[in-house]
């Protein structure tokens, strides 16, 4: 089988296991997580492209995410505007912010390109938090309409299940797209050694601003969807915290790996259901979780798996010979 | 081809590089030898954008392309290799050199995303191209290993290999043979002159002086961030001041 | 008169928080001129200090023997920290040392939050809080032991950087690592002792400004950051450039927070974050290098 072959087939594979998954999971409360599960691999497989491909760190993802949020819901709630249309200006805008601070921000390298980033977050997120009058403030923003189709409302969990992984399917199919692909591999290039890819001919800087700026859309449209499912979204869902855990998701699951950005994101999704008992403790198992992946594991789940079936290949053969 | 006038380059207080001029000449192996600072390296990063120079030009084929970017350089046929082998580790072998072609490329972020037909084209000729350059320089059977775990002088040579894909017009290599055995660097100089033969002018820094002398038209000496001597390999053996210079570093 | 007054009591208060970041933005130069790591666990320290001595206090422990546990306990964890994740970390790329930094910064809060809960805790003023006059504006007691502290690590850690053997082994990595090796330097106890150091005067910064403030487990992450704040203004050195950095950062804060907006307060220090990181990352002091390709 071809790369590609293998590429398109399994893809098929996920997706089909995603579509029929509600099937199994009848029951509300677990379809409710997956829904989260859906929205949270969108922000990691967005974050991947920057983080993963490019090597270009993020600890303000959030921000995107929370601008998409919240331009969808003061359009919505207190303007009336169309969701799907506010959903469009949420992305544009966001995407023309990302644009016009990437240039800047992505000059910065490694731990200042961190703090930087952080920065950026924590300004947005004062900023969510301050004008009252339009967020609603610390206490939230509450009335945010479904997003419907005519009549057809996206009202409940299973509606919203179908909505949100086809948009998250959707965005994977891009990034495994991206990755073997001219830019796929420019990207990857800048990861590895920045001069090379100069060298050979990559236009870093502008590169660099593109998969930043695509990266900041798609989490701004994840913020959408998730302002539509939830219709209510308050400043705690956007802070330093959940960008933290964004890179967690991506780190977890493997620098570069699509797939990974999914695991990543549903162990950190469905981690917190499983330890209720420790409630507001669940930080610290991120923080431990981070610290022993990077000493121990540094290509993630998707590297772990990899090698692991390298080995299997290769005993196998030995066993043959 | 490759013209250099009066480049200086200062870092702070230390002058790295004092008024060096040299010309490269179409079609040939230029060698640039010096002691260990003498700014060979430094020289490089300069003419190829990498570092800003204090003043000084640079002329490829006749035009002024002093403080271009290397991006811009590269679509303009200059490449290079680097000291310490800068390889995409984590990128197969064929990739490496798939990234050589960036500029003979030109699909963009959504013809990528998308998958449009004429990037699935594009990616086919890329990749056809790429492995032509791997067989030029005897890679084949390789092209889907990780390039981080080549061994050392394989990886020298999938610099070369990645550097050549476009097709340059004029190729600078640092210190190919540095940590090559002897059968590798007999191997080099074969290649280097291959790569001549088809159509790209070669200028080399290197310390390895047999290779230099064997190779190379013409050899330029630099020591200390001066031009010392410049002409064919004979009456640089015989220089005075080079063995000077060079007996002096011992 | 009015409003020179009120600026000049916005200038004292800026001073005093100013002296705080300078401490914190000290720690954050003297790890990042020994490894190259920027610490982004170096505000727990701080947050370790404040709750740490509160918690000995609470114990009964006179004030002077509680700080030093205090002390005592923020050192050992970067102690523990350096050992245990940094020292043993093989692919040491600047993003595996953001993000285990961010890893530990997490534990170490965690870890407060399990310890002493989620409240706030109040630790008393050293001596008293009847405020002094001077002019038209007044201080408090409190202040002044940060300025005397503050400039008393300073001086301390000046001696220490330019005299004693160690200190200026520690220059010597910061300038070039290999070559400290290479002339016989133990570089990865250096490395250790820019952690002691660092958690230490961390600490110390948490402990005396927790009396004009609360302390939580959460304080260390805004009081690092802007410790950051004020070690990139002054271009991450191990001197005066950062202490000028944290009281310029300090003063800017408080005016704008007097005169702009309160709310917008914590954001003044992140804008002048963005704006040093855009235009002069190499600090306002420092001439800019050519990076080594
Ligand atoms: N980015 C930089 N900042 C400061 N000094 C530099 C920088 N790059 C090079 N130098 C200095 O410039 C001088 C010339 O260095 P260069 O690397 O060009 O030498 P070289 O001739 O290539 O030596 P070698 O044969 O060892 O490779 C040296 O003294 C070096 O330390
Ligand atoms: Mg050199």
């Amino acid at each position: 089988m071809t790369e590609a072959k293998r590429d398109i087939l399994g893809f098929l594979l996920f997706a089909a296991a995603v579509l029929i998954a509600p099937f199994f999971f009848a029951d509300s409360y677990i379809l409710n997580v997956l829904v989260f599960v859906g929205i949270n691999t969108l922000l990691a497989v967005a974050l991947n492209l920057l983080l993963g491909f490019a090597g270009q760190i993020s600890l303000g993802h959030a921000a995107f995410f929370g601008l998409g949020a919240y331009i969808s819901g003061v359009m919505t709630a207190a303007h009336s505007f169309d969701p799907w249309l506010a959903m469009l200006i949420a992305a544009v805008s966001t995407g023309v912010a990302a644009f016009i601070i990437g240039f800047p921000i992505l000059k910065l390298k490694g731990h200042y390109l961190a703090m930087a980033t952080l920065g950026f977050g924590i300004i947005v997120y004062i900023v969510f938090n301050e004008t009252v009058d339009l967020t609603g403030g610390p206490s939230g923003l509450p009335g945010i309409p479904n997003l419907s189709l005519g009549e057809f409302s996206f009202d409940n969990d299973i509606k919203n299940f179908y909505l949100i992984w086809a948009f998250t399917l959707l965005a994977m199919r891009i990034s495994l797209n991206l990755y073997r692909s001219r830019i796929g591999r420019a990207l990857r290039a800048i990861h590895d050694s920045e001069v090379a890819a100069r060298v050979a001919g990559v236009n870093v800087k502008n590169l660099k601003v593109q998969i930043f700026t695509m990266s900041a859309v798609i989490s701004a449209l994840a913020g959408s969807l998730y302002a539509h499912t939830m219709t209510f979204i308050s400043p705690a869902s956007f802070g330093f915290n959940f960008s933290v855990e964004l890179v967690t998701m991506v780190i977890i699951g493997g620098l570069g790996s699509v797939y990974g950005s999914f695991m990543g994101a549903a162990i950190l999704t469905l981690l917190p259901e499983f330890l209720r008992i420790f409630h507001d403790y669940d930080i610290i198992v991120y923080g431990l979780l981070l610290i022993l992946i990077i000493m121990f594991m540094p290509g993630g789940l998707a590297g772990g798996f990899r090698t692991a079936l390298e080995r299997l290949s290769r005993s196998r053969k030995q066993g043959a010979d | 081809m490759l013209e250099i006038r009066g480049m200086t380059k200062k870092f702070g207080g230390l002058i790295a590089l004092d008024d060096v001029s040299m010309s490269v000449g179409k079609g040939s192996i230029t060698g640039i030898i010096g002691p260990n600072g003498a700014g060979k390296t430094t020289l490089f990063n300069i003419v190829t954008g990498l570092y800003t120079r204090s003043s000084g030009e640079v002329y490829l084929e006749g035009t002024d392309v002093s403080g271009y970017a290397p991006e811009n350089l590269a679509r303009l046929g200059l490449v290079r290799t680097f000291q310490n082998v800068e390889l995409f580790g984590r990128m197969t072998v064929l990739e490496n050199v798939m990234v050589g072609l960036h500029t003979r490329s030109r699909s963009g972020i959504f013809s990528c995303s998308l998958k449009w037909p004429t990037h699935i084209m594009e990616e086919k000729r890329i990749r056809d191209e790429a492995m032509q350059r791997l067989e030029f320089t005897g890679m084949t059977g390789i092209a889907d290993i990780p390039a981080g775990s080549l061994p050392f002088g394989m990886g020298r040579r999938l610099e070369i290999a990645r550097a050549l894909a476009p097709g340059p017009k004029i190729m600078l290599m640092d210190e190919p043979a540095a940590g090559l055995n002897s059968r590798e660097t007999l191997d080099l100089a074969d290649l280097i002159r291959k790569i001549r033969d088809a159509g790209t002018t070669v200028v080399l820094v290197e310390h390895d002086m047999e290779l230099v002398m064997d190779v190379c038209e013409t050899i330029v000496v630099l020591n200390l961030g001066r031009k010392l001597a410049e002409g064919a390999p004979r009456e640089i053996q015989e220089n005075p001041a080079v063995i000077a210079a060079y007996l002096g570093e011992e | 008169m009015e409003a020179f007054g009120e600026i000049f009591q916005y200038i004292l208060s800026g001073f005093s928080t100013g002296a705080i970041y300078a401490l914190i933005g000290f720690g954050f130069a003297v790890i990042y001129n020994s490894t190259g790591i920027i610490n982004f666990a170096q505000g727990e320290f701080v947050m370790l200090g404040g709750l740490a001595t509160i918690f000995f206090i609470n114990m009964n422990f006179p004030l002077p023997v509680s700080v030093i546990f205090a002390i005592a306990t923020a050192t050992l964890t970067g102690v523990v920290f350096e050992r245990l994740a940094i020292r043993p970390l093989k692919n040491a790329t600047p993003l595996n040392l953001v993000l285990i930094t961010i890893g530990a910064s997490i534990l170490i809060r965690g870890g407060a939050m399990l310890m002493w809960g989620k409240d706030t805790h109040v630790l008393p003023s050293f001596s008293g809080s009847d405020p002094i006059y001077i002019a038209d504006a007044t201080i408090l007691p409190q202040h002044l032991w940060i300025f005397s502290i503050t400039v008393l690590i300073i001086a301390a850690s000046r001696m220490f950087f330019n005299r004693s053997i160690t200190g200026k082994a520690m220059r010597a990595c910061a300038y070039n690592r290999e070559a400290a090796g290479l002339v016989g330097i133990d570089v990865k106890k250096m490395v250790l002792f820019s952690f002691i150091i660092s958690s230490a005067i961390g600490s110390l910064a948490g402990i005396i400004i927790a009396p004009l403030t609360m302390s939580s487990y959460d304080v260390g992450v805004m009081l690092g950051l802007k410790g950051f704040c004020a070690a990139i203004i002054g271009g991450m050195s191990n001197g005066a450039g950062t202490v000028i950095g944290g009281l310029l950062l300090g003063i800017l804060e408080s005016l704008g927070a007097g005169f702009i907006s309160a709310s917008y307060k914590d954001a003044i220090a992140f804008i002048i974050l963005l704006l040093i990181l855009f235009f002069r990352p190499e600090g306002i002091f420092r001439k800019d290098e050519t990076e080594r390709v």
